[in-house]
């Protein structure tokens, strides 16, 4: 690899981009399409897009018209990444290694990834050739600060023939919950969205973290979709996750087992959550939560 | 209108899916075989459409012949009829994209509907890689699609929330989990199934060689993680959270 080209796509992007370009001591141009665009992290130059950045299919375009001088585009494994990064590699013709961990080895092309929710890590090789990568952000977590990186701005292309015709976004007051040092998360058990809200986000409040959710919550309508965390969800590794009233599937596990310290308070002293957690309190979580809020509060 | 839906063979999701010691694979002896969940979850989509208004869901899996088993599972769901495509080639989502859009060209389809993701591989690429082969808009992660006059609109999840995009048909839509749940099969669905056709293909057949160009050279176990100690109250809980630094102050 010679050159590469990290997309940036959501606050908090450049970072493990960064750090992925380091580790594999390859120099890099940051494209700022929507995600920050620090100068201080060892970029050869930073490209920011201005305006209203369009669905895929326009973003996309745009990326592929830049390619030639890249033989490696990568950007985060997040929904945003998920959705433009293939499309690229499509338009390309390019292999793409996604939801790497690990560089195992630059020269041969070798890097880790999870698959099955995590239950096996995969060591790929990429064929010769430019490729395109996307990165896990809890893997790559801090770059080495370097330089001061020119900064060039060009206008956001328009929609092209896909079209957005409204965006609703949950108003924000906590922290996000992909970048959150200490997340609290909440299961079935939580009765409705009002409960949740006052137990799981009261507590995420006096920990100064987010609140997370497991499928089943998001399901029943107790928690918004975009605090879902497992393999088809939000992967998180805070320094204290809390799960409450979370079983501990395979699928939930997969998005926050890489978390420092992990708490579970559950019911049943059976449930698969104690097996990863480093603390495991039984007891109802309408009794243990209040008396931690408390506590936290006092 | 004609629905083009892709369904792949993976591992049960709620089995136990472990190594094999020597890294080879993954064990696969005891499992038992599914439709990918998202996949059934853009059959169930296509049938309910095909309720509504004149459509044809044709479904496609690419692998051995056991595939058979998830066409016929998606046949019994409601889909009309099963193409095959038969190879027992390694492929990556970029080699997976090559072959539907093979298929897309010899079908015509108006529309694509698949799932976001294969549970085996994690990949989430495939709709994507063929939206940009085929030169079609893409509506990924869809909650909810809804037909339009030669075009489809469609929500879908965000990193922060929720959007509505719409583009014109033809385009790949891939599904979400909460776009629908799929409907349980009785007997007689089943039964229906078993006379429905599946057409066998080869990749010859469709003119597309086997591509693989990111190998899967050896599995590992995930780290173990260890399960710590039991804490009888909230109280030593605090104590506990705050020996290890983590409650900020
Ligand atoms: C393809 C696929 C993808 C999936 N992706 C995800 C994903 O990304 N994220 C995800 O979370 N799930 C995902 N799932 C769903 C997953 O399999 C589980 O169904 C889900 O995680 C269960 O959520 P839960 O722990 O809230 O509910 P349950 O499994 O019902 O667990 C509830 C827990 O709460 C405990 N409890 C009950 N009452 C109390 C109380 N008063 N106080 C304390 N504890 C109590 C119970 O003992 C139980 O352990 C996926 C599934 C599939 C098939
Ligand atoms: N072998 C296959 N046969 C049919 N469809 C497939 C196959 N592999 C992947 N797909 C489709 O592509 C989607 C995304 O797969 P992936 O990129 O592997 O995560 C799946 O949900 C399927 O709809």
């Amino acid at each position: 690899m010679t050159r590469a080209l990290a997309v940036s796509l959501n606050v908090g992007d450049a970072e493990p981009l960064a750090a992925f370009c380091q580790a594999l001591g390859v120099p890099y141009v940051l494209l700022a399409a929507g995600g920050d665009s620090p100068a201080d992290l060892g970029a050869e130059k930073v490209l920011r897009l201005d305006g209203d950045i369009p669905p895929a299919d326009a973003l996309a375009a745009l990326i592929a018209q830049k390619a030639d001088e890249f033989d490696l585009i990568v950007g985060v494994a997040h929904m945003a990444g998920k959705d433009v990064m293939p499309r690229i590699a499509g338009l390309l013709d390019r292999p793409m290694v996604g939801d790497i961990v690990e560089v195992l080895s630059a020269a041969e092309r070798r890097f880790l990834r999870p698959i099955v929710a995590g239950n096996a890590f995969a060591e790929v090789e990429v064929s010769e050739g430019a490729f395109v990568a996307s990165v896990r952000a809890t893997a790559f977590k801090s770059a080495a600060r370097a330089g001061d990186s020119p900064t060039e701005t060009e206008s956001a292309p328009s929609q092209g023939a896909t079209k957005r015709v409204s965006v609703s976004e949950a108003e924000g007051g906590r922290p996000d919950l992909a970048q959150a040092r200490s997340v609290v998360s909440g299961g079935r058990p939580l009765k409705d969205a009002e409960t949740f809200e006052q137990l799981i986000g009261g507590l995420a409040d006096v920990l100064g973290g987010a609140a997370g959710a497991t499928r089943a919550a998001v399901d029943s309508g107790i928690a918004p979709n975009d605090l879902q965390v497992g393999q088809t969800g939000k992967i998180v590794a805070p320094e204290l996750y809390v799960a409450a009233g979370v079983s501990g599937s395979t699928q939930h596990v997969a998005g926050m087992k890489d978390s420092k310290v992990i708490v579970a308070i559950n019911t049943d002293p059976d449930a698969p959550i104690f097996d990863i957690a480093d603390f495991g309190l039984v007891m109802d979580l309408y009794d243990a939560i209040p008396q931690l809020i408390e506590r936290m509060r006092g | 209108m004609k629905i083009l839906v892709p369904v792949k063979r993976v591992p049960d999701p709620y089995a136990k899916v472990t190594v094999l010691p020597d890294g080879s694979g993954l064990d696969t002896a005891a499992l038992k075989f599914e439709i990918n969940p998202f996949d059934e979850i853009a059959v169930e989509e296509a049938v309910r459409i095909s309720e509504q208004r004149e459509a044809e869901v044709v479904v496609v899996s690419i692998g051995k012949a056991e595939c058979e088993e998830q066409l016929r599972k998606a046949l019994a769901i409601g889909a009309h009829r099963g193409i095959l495509v038969e190879t027992d080639a390694a492929l990556d989502s970029l080699g997976v994209a090559k072959i539907l859009k093979k298929v897309y060209e010899r079908e015509s389809p108006d529309f694509v509907l698949m799932g976001k993701q294969a549970i085996d591989d994690d990949a989430n690429q495939a709709g994507q890689m063929l939206a940009a082969m085929l030169g079609i808009p893409q509506m990924t992660f869809a909650a909810k699609v809804e037909l339009l006059d030669g075009g489809a609109r469609v929500t879908r999840e965000t990193d922060a929330g929720q959007e509505t995009l719409e583009a014109p048909l033809p385009c790949v839509i891939t599904t979400d989990l909460r776009l629908n749940e799929p409907r349980y099969v009785a007997l007689p669905g089943i039964i229906k199934a078993r006379s429905k056709p599946i057409e066998t293909i080869s990749l010859n057949d469709l003119g597309v060689e086997a591509e693989c160009r990111v190998r899967v050279m050896k599995l590992r176990p995930p780290a173990p993680r260890q399960a710590g100690r039991r804490v009888q109250s909230v109280d030593e809980l605090v104590e506990a959270l705050r020996e290890k630094g983590v409650l900020g102050s």
